[in-house]
């Protein structure tokens, strides 16, 4: 079922939450809300499944104007960053809660709730007690309890943020997967762009309260439509009023037409590829990706003179923004061009 | 040096304890037996000791379930839905606290009688407040009216909103959630105010005295007999009651620790 917002608003005393928000989210979707902490994210979501009430605007699940219903009647599913497992019920109890308050029977639920923790993969841990399990399996419970009573729309807030590294990365694979099973209409909530680029198909980027564009991943790297969203997908570094990637930073040790003067400060091997820290004449901090084959070949050193083309730049002027190609630089950098090859491309 | 000091300590809080609480309950256990079992079995077993002991289990039965969801539903009020006002009624709660329970009884006292507010209406409604089991109910549930209260607030504040959010995208609606969710949550809060509401209304002496008039056999609760046993030199009869009251509070308290231990199993 598809989710539309049309010109949410909300505030909490001082604080506008959410300024005339609209979003259109197409059925069977994986979509992102991505965004730093007090962008407003979390109070959309939350709109969505009845848990906040906007001040203006209105929820449409499947085209029809849900505003006034409550939460219990809007069929969603939802999970919490810190899971709200019921402690006083065991696995089994919290999966099936949702299908005791639909008067299923018992045996339909035994056999619906199991199903669903095969599923998630917690078999043989139906007696056990919330306290017993691990954060990763806490979750996957809360998945299955939110998957039990077949929402029309699965809401995720947050679902990863109390794990650990390694268990986070295996259950976006995992929820993944099972969005491509079960075909849910998902939304989740998410500050890290890495993950949302890795789960979602759809990505919505907030800001302050707004929308500051939505796509694909694609487009939201290839063709940020402005500044926030530029830093907030992928690495940048800025030059002036411009923008380049660190990957589109060539490393020169001759000068060349286009290239400006950097000394070395500082380079931090990660694995195959390397981050070099530069600083510029005028005290600009940048720094460049490079693979670990092009820092040999350059035999770079820390307090070396070097020279640094920008590939791709991107300027940005004013909130509403557009590809800044051809615009001059104040401090006379050329601009780049597509023919340009990038460090780490 | 410091096991020396840890055992010093020990001692010390222990004797005072011993010197304080335990010594008065031993003596009332030896003077009660003090010539056997006949003189205290006989001092409750009378229709007058037996019918305070019945009163006093009455006023159990009545105030502590009222006081137990009037409790549970005020903290559900203060948590769960902040108002303005709820500030001050949260200090109101606590009055019964603050207050001597003789005073709790006279102002009952000034409010129920022969030229109190409501006391000549209610008194042509054929209804008697004062002297009778309405007035003694009505000063127990006021003395003993924070202690649910206090001991629910803590716990749902603690336990949080997420769970009651999740039941109801789970379809559950505001009853559903209350008692599947919410009370299963705050249980050993809620019992362990109940406990301690028990206990007080068992006990309770001054303002049950003031508005009761203390009436042999009609207006009497254990703690009163107590007192009125122990004015009219009959000690045994006295002790007798005594005992059987201890026995009442400590098997609360026995209950209460044991609810305790499992909140925090």
């Amino acid at each position: 079922m598809g989710i539309s917002v049309e010109g949410a608003a909300k505030r909490f005393g001082d604080f506008q939450a959410l300024n005339d928000v609209s979003i259109d989210v197409p059925n069977g979707s994986l979509t992102a809300l991505l965004g730093p902490s007090g962008s407003g994210k979390s109070t959309l979501l939350r709109a969505i499944a009845g848990l906040e009430v906007l001040d203006a605007g209105r929820v449409l699940i499947d085209g029809e104007d849900v505003s006034g219903k409550p939460t219990q009647k809007r069929e969603v599913g939802f999970v919490f960053q810190h899971y709200a497992a019921f402690k006083h019920m065991t696995v089994f109890e919290n999966v099936g809660f949702g299908l005791k308050i639909r008067k299923w029977d018992k045996a339909k639920i035994s056999a619906r709730v199991h199903g669903l923790l095969s599923l998630v993969q917690l078999d043989g841990l139906a007696d056990r007690y919330p306290s017993q399990l691990s954060g990763g399996q806490r979750q996957r419970m809360a998945l299955a309890r939110a998957l039990a009573v077949e929402p029309q729309v699965l809401l995720l807030d947050e679902p990863f943020g109390a794990l650990d590294a390694k268990v986070r990365k295996d259950l976006r694979t995992w929820l993944r997967r099972l969005h491509d099973e079960t075909g849910v209409t998902t939304i989740f909530v998410t500050h890290d762009q890495e993950e949302a680029m890795d789960v979602a198909g759809q990505l919505v980027v907030m800001n302050e309260g707004r929308v500051e564009q939505s796509g694909t991943a694609d487009d939201l790297y290839e063709q940020p439509a402005n500044e926030f969203v530029m830093s907030f997908v992928g690495e940048v570094n800025r030059l002036g009023e411009h923008f380049v990637r660190p990957h589109d930073m060539t490393v020169l040790l001759d000068p060349d037409e286009r290239s400006e003067e950097a000394m070395v400060r500082r380079i931090v091997a990660l694995g195959f590829e390397v981050r070099v820290e530069f600083i510029l004449a005028d005290g600009t901090e940048v720094w460049a990706q490079l693979t670990r084959a092009e820092l040999q070949k350059l035999e770079l050193r820390d307090g070396q003179i070097v020279h640094l083309r920008p590939g791709q730049i991107k300027s940005f002027s004013g909130p509403s923004s557009s590809d800044g190609h051809g615009a001059s630089t104040p401090r006379d950098l050329p601009e780049g061009g597509d023919a340009e090859v990038s460090a780490a491309a | 040096m410091k096991s020396a000091n840890r055992w010093g300590l020990r001692t010390l809080g222990l004797g005072y304890l011993a010197l304080l609480l335990l010594a008065p309950l031993v003596t009332i256990f030896y003077k009660t037996f003090e010539h056997g079992l006949g003189p205290p079995l006989e001092a409750i077993t009378s229709s007058d000791g037996l019918h305070a002991l019945k009163l006093s289990l009455l006023m159990v039965a009545i105030a502590v379930p009222l006081n137990t969801v009037f409790g549970v539903g005020c903290a559900l009020l203060l948590v769960r839905h902040r108002r303005p006002g709820n500030a001050l009624i949260d200090a109101v709660i606590n009055l019964p606290f603050a207050i001597s329970p003789v005073v709790i009884g006279l102002s009952l006292f000034l409010l129920y009688g022969a030229q109190g507010w409501f006391g000549p209406g209610l008194a042509e409604a054929g209804i008697k407040v004062l002297f009778s089991v309405p007035g003694m109910v009505l000063a127990s549930i006021f003395v003993s009216l924070p202690f649910v209260v206090r001991e629910t607030v803590p716990v749902l504040q603690e336990i949080g909103t997420e769970q009651e959010q999740a039941a109801s995208t789970l379809g559950a609606n505001a009853w559903q959630t209350f008692w599947r969710v919410t009370l299963p949550a705050i249980r050993w809060g809620v019992a362990y105010g109940v406990v301690l509401t028990t206990a007080r209304v068992l006990g309770e002496f001054g303002a049950v005295s003031i508005v009761s008039g203390q009436i042999s056999g009609e207006t009497e609760t254990l703690p009163l007999y107590v007192e009125k046993q122990f004015q009219n030199f009959n000690q045994a009869g006295a002790f007798g009651a005594s005992v059987v009251l201890a026995m009442l509070a400590l098997g609360t308290l026995l209950a209460m620790n044991v609810l305790k231990g499992k909140e925090d199993a």
